[in-house]
């Protein structure tokens, strides 16, 4: 994901002048290089100074231009966090708060590089928008997006490095604020985000091989505001629905899904698979700390066979 | 530089106007004080020169009351006297500072971005900086002639936020930044030089982090005018005012109550007559 954000980046900064970054001593390579060298003006790494990071795009963003800030996302909206909430969301600013490795993908790297809670830190604060793309394609749509609205500030969450694209056969293009279903059925549904989609269509290919279930497969891309209407329809034509986000069970996409639920008296069985809600001190591969917290398709495929025996 | 090495050539700046001007604000700040109490007084005193000297002497205005350059209160709790000076210079409605932190109003006890002549949204200490260093980087990236002048307190530069920005905005040689620091040196648990002898001595660490900078008088606005305007210009400059907290009226200067506390009617009326001294 992180070259598809460069190139995303450079193509959107080509075209418009007031598109800065501001990194902080990380900076995805390929494409961000030939951005350096075309634009070095508009090329700002701070350091390791994320809080400046922050306050600078506040800053650029009062003077009318269109900043990106970049780095891991664990220093790029936790290490700010108040630069963030007040000088960005406070103010509305149009800023975008680039969080690279989210998630649990820093896997060998431990706690300490990783976010668990990001979504649901951000999404706590008002004016937030919290965008995390499905694949490498669906964040070329996000970052031009991003580019070009001036509504306020956008947490974009994205992967890192070797996601596959499971956006070529989605039914509708990408469109902020709408749930986008990567692949229709009709008696299952799993709404996801971010890279671990790429277990939800393993988990989808075992139910409809195994079970002979028709499943439909959804990138909640915008987590933030969440399209209402497109969850409530989606808990109410399907006789299942699953939320898997790799994310700790509260303040994520499975609550906002539960409390739409609640809200619209769905009658479909609902189950969510999140990361737990505790820290972990194992030093794997991104995949195994993932089966490490019950996020195993094995598991996951266990769980929904007993629901549909 | 220290005060010694300042050449004041203040041409151009009219020093009894300023006299006047910053006794009308602070009467006009204390007037206000009768209705609503929690004013930080004494923080709003100390930069009265500063603030004053910003508008009136450094700032370049066209007819209209528009500016190339932009002042950033990131000393937030100051911000009466900010208040003050645009209600001067009819940016805000004399209603609206009749209406300070009513109901009806749009003006708290710290600036909100959106507010007539506000430019940022601070109070929480150590953010504007960053966003003064952003403004100025903006400026001089698209080629726009705007300087933008930011006034922190001592307490400030504890926050490591600050120190970023300082470090940052030498590195970038952002020259177009200009910083007061208003060292009264008070803040909410005592006197700086004695809760925290480390922070002296200020100017040298800015020196040291790549800034130009100055150590003078911050109630001396003629001085502070040649300092600026006399400055190498090759770096971002910073002015590390020598300020007394509550400067202006004698029973208030170097209390730290004047921080939280309003006066009295007695001493309203004291006060009064002591800036009615200043302003002959």
């Amino acid at each position: 994901m992180r070259n598809a954000f460069s190139e995303a980046l450079y193509e959107s900064a080509t075209a418009n002048p007031d598109i800065y970054v501001i990194v902080a001593d990380i900076s995805p390579a390929g494409s961000m290089m030939k951005f350096q060298e075309e634009y070095p003006e508009r090329f700002i790494n701070v350091g390791v100074a994320e809080q400046v990071m922050t306050g600078m795009a506040a800053g650029l963003a009062l003077k009318g231009k269109q900043p990106f800030t970049y780095t891991i996302a664990t220093f790029t909206l936790y290490r700010p966090f108040e630069m963030v909430r007040d000088d960005l969301c406070y103010q509305n600013m149009p800023v975008t708060i680039v969080g690279m490795g989210a998630g649990v993908v820093y896997s060998g790297l431990g706690g300490t590089h990783q976010t668990l809670e990001d979504v649901a830190v951000a999404s706590a604060v008002p004016n937030m928008r919290v965008i995390a793309p499905c694949d490498p394609e669906e964040l070329r749509d996000a970052v031009a997006y991003c580019a070009t609205q001036r509504d306020g500030p956008v947490y974009l969450r994205i992967g890192k490095a070797g996601e596959p694209v499971f956006s070529d056969n989605a039914e509708e293009p990408w469109e902020f604020g709408k749930l986008r279903y990567l692949k229709r059925g009709e008696d299952v549904c799993v709404l996801t985000y971010g890279p671990i989609t790429k277990r939800a269509f393993e988990l989808a290919e075992r139910l409809e091989t195994e079970h002979g279930q028709s499943v439909s497969v959804v990138s909640a891309h915008t987590i933030k505001p969440l399209d209402d209407t497109g969850v409530r329809e989606a808990l109410h034509r399907h006789k299942q629905v699953v939320v898997l986000e790799e994310h700790v069970p509260h303040g994520g996409l499975s609550s906002r899904v539960k409390e739409i639920a609640w809200d619209s008296k769905a009658l479909c069985g609902l189950h969510s698979f999140t990361l737990g809600d505790r820290f972990r001190h194992f030093y794997g591969t991104y995949d195994e700390l993932l089966d490490e917290n019950g996020l195993s398709v094995e598991r996951m495929f266990a769980i929904m066979s007993a629901e549909l025996a | 530089m220290t005060t010694a090495d300042v050449v004041v050539d203040a041409t151009g700046f009219d020093l009894d106007a300023a006299r006047r001007r910053c006794a009308q604000f602070r009467r006009r700040i204390l007037e206000i004080s009768q209705t609503v109490p929690a004013l930080h007084i004494g923080g709003a005193f100390s930069s009265t020169e500063i603030v004053d000297l910003c508008f009136h002497g450094l700032m370049r205005h066209d007819d209209t009351g528009e500016s190339p350059d932009t002042f950033l209160m990131s000393k937030g709790h100051g911000c009466m006297i900010m208040y003050a000076v645009l209600e001067a210079r009819g940016t805000l409605p004399r209603e609206e500072l009749e209406r300070f932190c009513t109901s009806e109003g749009i003006l708290g006890i710290h600036p909100d971005y959106g507010v007539p002549g506000v430019e940022a949204s601070t109070g929480a200490l150590g953010h504007g900086l960053s966003m003064s260093l952003g403004m100025a980087y903006a400026n001089r990236s698209s080629g726009v002639d705007g300087n933008v002048y930011c006034v922190v307190s001592d307490g400030e530069l504890q926050e490591g936020s600050t120190w970023e920005a300082i470090l940052m905005a030498a590195s970038l040689d952002v020259s177009n930044l200009v910083l007061f620091v208003d060292n009264n040196d008070f803040q909410s648990l005592g006197r700086t030089s004695i809760t925290h002898p480390a922070f002296y001595p200020v100017g040298e660490k800015l020196s040291a982090f790549g800034w130009e900078t100055v150590e003078i008088d911050g109630h001396d606005s003629a001085g502070m005018f040649a300092a600026v305007q006399n400055r190498k210009g090759d770096k971002p400059f910073a002015v590390v005012a020598k300020t007394i907290k509550g400067k202006g009226v004698s029973y208030m200067e170097d209390q730290a109550i004047w921080h939280y506390r309003a006066p009295n009617e007695e001493e309203y009326a004291q006060a009064l007559r002591e800036l009615a001294e200043v302003e002959k």
